[in-house]
């Protein structure tokens, strides 16, 4: 079976400086892959070479055909949500008017994808004139992942969603996500410094180092490895 | 800075600063008036450059300062017979301090405002002149004293341009010239350093108006000595910054070639024969400069810096 | 999460007590009240909201380019007077005026496109200097191209409300300015409309914004600021037009005051703001008649510098403009 996204050596550059040194991933339609390490490893760089806002080189395959040179937006088309990191929200645009634009994307009348939206985030329907640069880091973070929703895509990219929050709201982001992925089948890729959080929720994992992929494999092998637990786990 | 290094710009301006010299011998009368206008020019463009290129302060009005420049000029030399050297030493003095003036409520204003602001005063300059006719002869204009011929213009413009070259270029590569850039490219930055904004973004304003002033005083010589509102209008303030843009802002050495182009295409386009009226002149001017933007974005300095990034350097490996 | 949807019931109260607010409140208050109590002041209001309805729809246009491309577009004034010597040209050609009105709104739309596509988009990413060095470059290239074309002596166009004047209570209004005023209004609330309520508008807005997110949603964000230029050239065709109405003729500096005094305009509004952009319109046209009529030392020569004064110390007090975001700079 191919997988859903498949990253074969792929190397990306900012400028001069080179960040990904050929990383090869693969993410299964239906599981919730997690992308891991510290700092500078390259993890944001990973989801920003699969929607090519970083420059590029290898190959990425979506549902077995290549990206190729299709910009951002050609790749949000193509059914791949990317929520950045900084979550990527319209603050001077109301919360609804960020929604809509989630759904730009996509034909027809949004009322079906309106009442999916606000079954899973209800909260958003009294706040929808509210401009969403006024929401606290926890709901913009919310209102990212509605957002995405929105667009119905077949893979979403999250950004270390657990960025700036308090842990309440960590565990319900991806309570969320897991509900998402198991309800609505949505295929996740999820980069996260919280790595205890991450292979909670994942099926399973890489671990970038300096650019490349170190380690690989379900959450529950990734969990019990010896350097994942000292240099992630803290334990 | 090392000897080295200085090398390319220094013999390119003593080999400049010689042909300059023996120019005049060469040309027709005609051809000597219009090097001085480029020379002009580049008095005028090194000036804007200092101010909006090193110092990030956009100026759409330093046409104004070159009319308070030859103005000035002109009322000396026919109210006080003064000697038109002196005149243009006043006239840079006096540029200096309302550029001063101007610099202050400049420090309010940023960017796109600041552009306008100054746009403001340029297309008010002339209502201002014609307005105040009692003392600055409206539509008559004011009359110097004295008349001086195209050779003496050319030599008083060029030697303004390589004194007034040596004094910035000492300027920008001290003290001074580090305050502007640091001020350019991030006034956070700059101010955390400890760089006193209000006194540095005046002082550019200041010099360059007063640079703008010299060019102004040159340029009503220029015109049989005598100083009219519509010769100081808005479109001078706009050739003023295509010069500087097809300079390149933030470096001396295209500042020839950005005057040239604002002193010589107009008159030149008027002789390309395909679109006969004078105003196959503006097509072919407005052309040129699009399409000089296009490929050249970074103006003639740009053009410089990517050409001596190409050449492979001496010592390095592959 | 309480405080803020507090805070948030507040905001229509807090919206209407802004200062600026207040000042277009009493501006409004001033002129009606001087309306009603001095006939010639009534007309001058009225001509002047014509003419400033003219200032306000160049001036969206500089507005909406600006919020897109983040540059001054010196060559709007003369895109919008070729625009205009185009519908002359169909007119010369037999169409009937209206007919030719909304063909060249249209020709209007793919010349401001094409002006993006060819001009603009190639050095928009490398230098705003170089862009405004273009639009400076366009401003001269243009004005030769259409006085090489048809020469720069005067022409004349039909007068589209014809030249009727209405007489209501001692004040007269003639129906140019009626229509200029419905004709700019209409157009303004077509673009309105247009940002508020449809996608394409919504991906605009989006875009001028915020071209990156919008990117990775799917908006086509060089399209849209195609586009956005298209709708410029339409609202600059729009201001050619009714200037040319007003002035009775056609010739080559015919947008060339009205540029200055819409920069003018969209600056006092605040130059991020389109409804800024209008209102600043509408004010300066209204008031500077009204100080023309009587204001002595104000002749027509000082009228251009007079507006830019009054800019400058609107500038002064609030130097993003009267509806411009307060952007802290503490420095």
């Amino acid at each position: 079976m191919t997988a859903l996204l498949e990253l074969r050596d792929v190397e990306a550059r900012y400028g001069q400086v080179k960040a990904l040194h050929g990383v090869s991933l693969a993410v299964d339609e239906g599981r919730i892959v997690a992308v891991l390490g510290a700092n500078g490893a390259g993890k944001t760089t990973t989801l920003r070479a699969i929607s090519n806002t970083v420059r590029r080189s290898g190959e990425v395959r979506f549902a077995g055909r290549p990206l190729g040179r299709r910009g951002p937006d050609g790749v949000a088309r193509l059914g791949i949500a990317h929520v950045p990191e900084g979550r990527g929200t319209f603050a001077e645009l109301t919360v609804w008017e960020n929604l809509r634009l989630g759904a730009y994307t996509r034909r027809g009348s949004l009322g079906a994808d309106r009442e999916r939206v606000l079954s899973y985030f209800p909260w958003l329907a009294e706040r929808r004139h509210q401009e969403a640069g006024t929401l606290s880091g926890g709901e913009q973070q919310m209102l990212a992942l509605a957002r995405a929703f929105m667009q119905r895509p077949r893979l979403l990219l999250l950004d270390e969603p657990s960025l700036g929050l308090a842990p309440v709201l960590v565990t319900e982001i991806f309570r969320i996500i897991r509900e998402l992925n198991e309800q609505e089948g949505l295929t996740v890729l999820v980069v996260e410094q919280n790595a205890h959080l991450a292979l909670q929720v994942a099926h399973s994992a890489y671990v970038l180092e300096v650019g490349r992929v170190a380690l690989s494999g379900p959450s529950a092998e990734l969990r019990a490895h010896e350097s994942v637990r000292r240099s992630y786990l803290g334990y | 800075m090392t000897l080295r290094r200085l090398l390319p710009g220094l013999s390119a301006s003593l080999a400049g600063a010689v042909v300059l010299a023996l120019l005049p011998f060469a040309l027709s009368e005609f051809h000597t008036a219009l090097a001085a206008q480029v020379g002009i020019f580049f008095v005028a463009v090194l000036g804007l450059n200092i101010l909006t290129g090193y110092s990030g302060q956009i100026s759409i009005g330093h046409g104004a300062f070159m009319a308070i420049g030859g103005y000035t000029t002109a009322i000396l030399s026919r109210d006080h017979h003064t000697n038109l050297v002196l005149t243009m030493l006043a006239a840079f003095a006096i540029c200096f301090v309302f550029g001063l003036l101007l610099g202050l409520p400049a420090l309010r204003l940023s960017g796109v405002y600041l552009a306008l602001a100054t746009f403001a005063l340029a297309v008010s300059v002339p209502q201002v002149a014609l307005k105040f006719d009692r003392f600055l002869g409206g539509s008559n204009g004011v009359q110097s004293r004295e008349t001086v011929s195209h050779t003496w213009l050319y030599g008083a413009s060029w030697t303004a341009a390589a004194v007034l070259f040596v004094v910035a270029w000492l300027l920008l590569r001290g003290r001074v010239g580090r305050a502007f850039r640091a001020i350019r490219d991030s006034e956070v930055a700059a101010v955390s350093a400890g760089i006193a904004l209000p006194i540095y973004k005046t002082l550019a304003f200041g010099i360059s108006a007063a640079y703008a002033g010299v060019a102004g005083s040159l340029f009503v010589m220029g015109t049989n000595g005598f100083a009219q509102p519509n010769e100081f209008d808005v479109v001078l303030s706009l050739q003023l910054l295509v010069g500087a843009a097809v300079a390149g802002l933030g470096s001396l050495w295209g500042i020839p070639v950005g005057a040239a182009f604002v002193a010589l295409l107009p008159t030149i386009s008027k002789d390309v024969p395909l679109l006969g009226s004078a105003h196959g002149q503006d097509v072919v001017f407005g052309l040129l400069v699009v399409l000089v933007m296009l490929l050249l974005p970074q103006g003639f300095a740009g053009f410089l810096r990517t050409l001596t990034r190409l050449r492979p350097r001496a010592g390095e490996g592959t | 999460m309480s405080t803020v949807a507090a805070t948030q019931q507040n905001r229509p109260l807090r919206l209407a007590l802004r200062p600026v607010n207040l000042v277009l409140v009493a501006a409004a208050v001033f002129l009606l009240v001087g309306c009603l109590r001095s006939e010639i002041f009534a007309q001058q209001t009225v001509a002047g909201l014509a003419q400033g309805a003219v200032y306000g729809s160049l001036a969206l246009a500089l507005v909406l380019i600006y919020r897109a491309t983040e540059v001054i577009n010196f060559a709007q004034g003369e895109l919008a007077m070729a625009t205009t010597y185009i519908a002359f040209q169909l007119i010369e050609w037999g169409v009937p005026y209206w007919a030719a009105f909304f063909a060249t709104l249209a020709i209007a739309f793919v010349l401001g496109t094409a002006i993006e596509l060819l001009a603009i988009r190639p050095v928009q990413h490398k230098s705003v200097i170089a862009v405004v060095i273009v639009t400076v470059g366009l401003f001269v290239l243009i004005d030769g191209l259409v006085t090489w074309k048809w020469g720069g002596d005067i022409k004349f166009m039909p007068a589209p409300f014809g030249q009727e004047v209405y007489h209501w209570g001692g004040v007269a209004i003639s129906r140019q300015d009626i229509g200029t005023l419905i004709l700019c209004v209409v157009t303004v609330l077509g673009l309105w409309v247009l940002f508020r309520f449809t996608k394409l508008g919504l991906g605009m807005r989006a875009a001028a914004l915020r071209p990156a997110a919008s990117a990775l949603v799917g908006v086509r964000v060089d399209r849209m600021l195609a586009i956005g230029w298209g709708l410029a050239a339409v609202l600059g065709a729009v201001a050619g037009l009714m200037t040319e109405a007003n002035q009775f003729i056609l010739q080559p500096s015919l947008m060339q005051a009205v540029l200055l005094y819409a920069f003018a305009a969209a600056v006092l509004g605040g130059l991020e703001s389109p409804a800024g952009a209008v209102v600043g319109g509408l004010l300066l046209g209204v008031f500077l008649n009204l100080v023309g009529q009587y204001v002595h030392f104000v002749t027509a020569q000082l009228r251009l510098p007079f507006a830019f004064a009054v800019l400058l110390a609107v500038l002064l007090v609030k130097p993003s403009g009267l509806f411009g975001k307060r952007t802290v700079r503490k420095v």
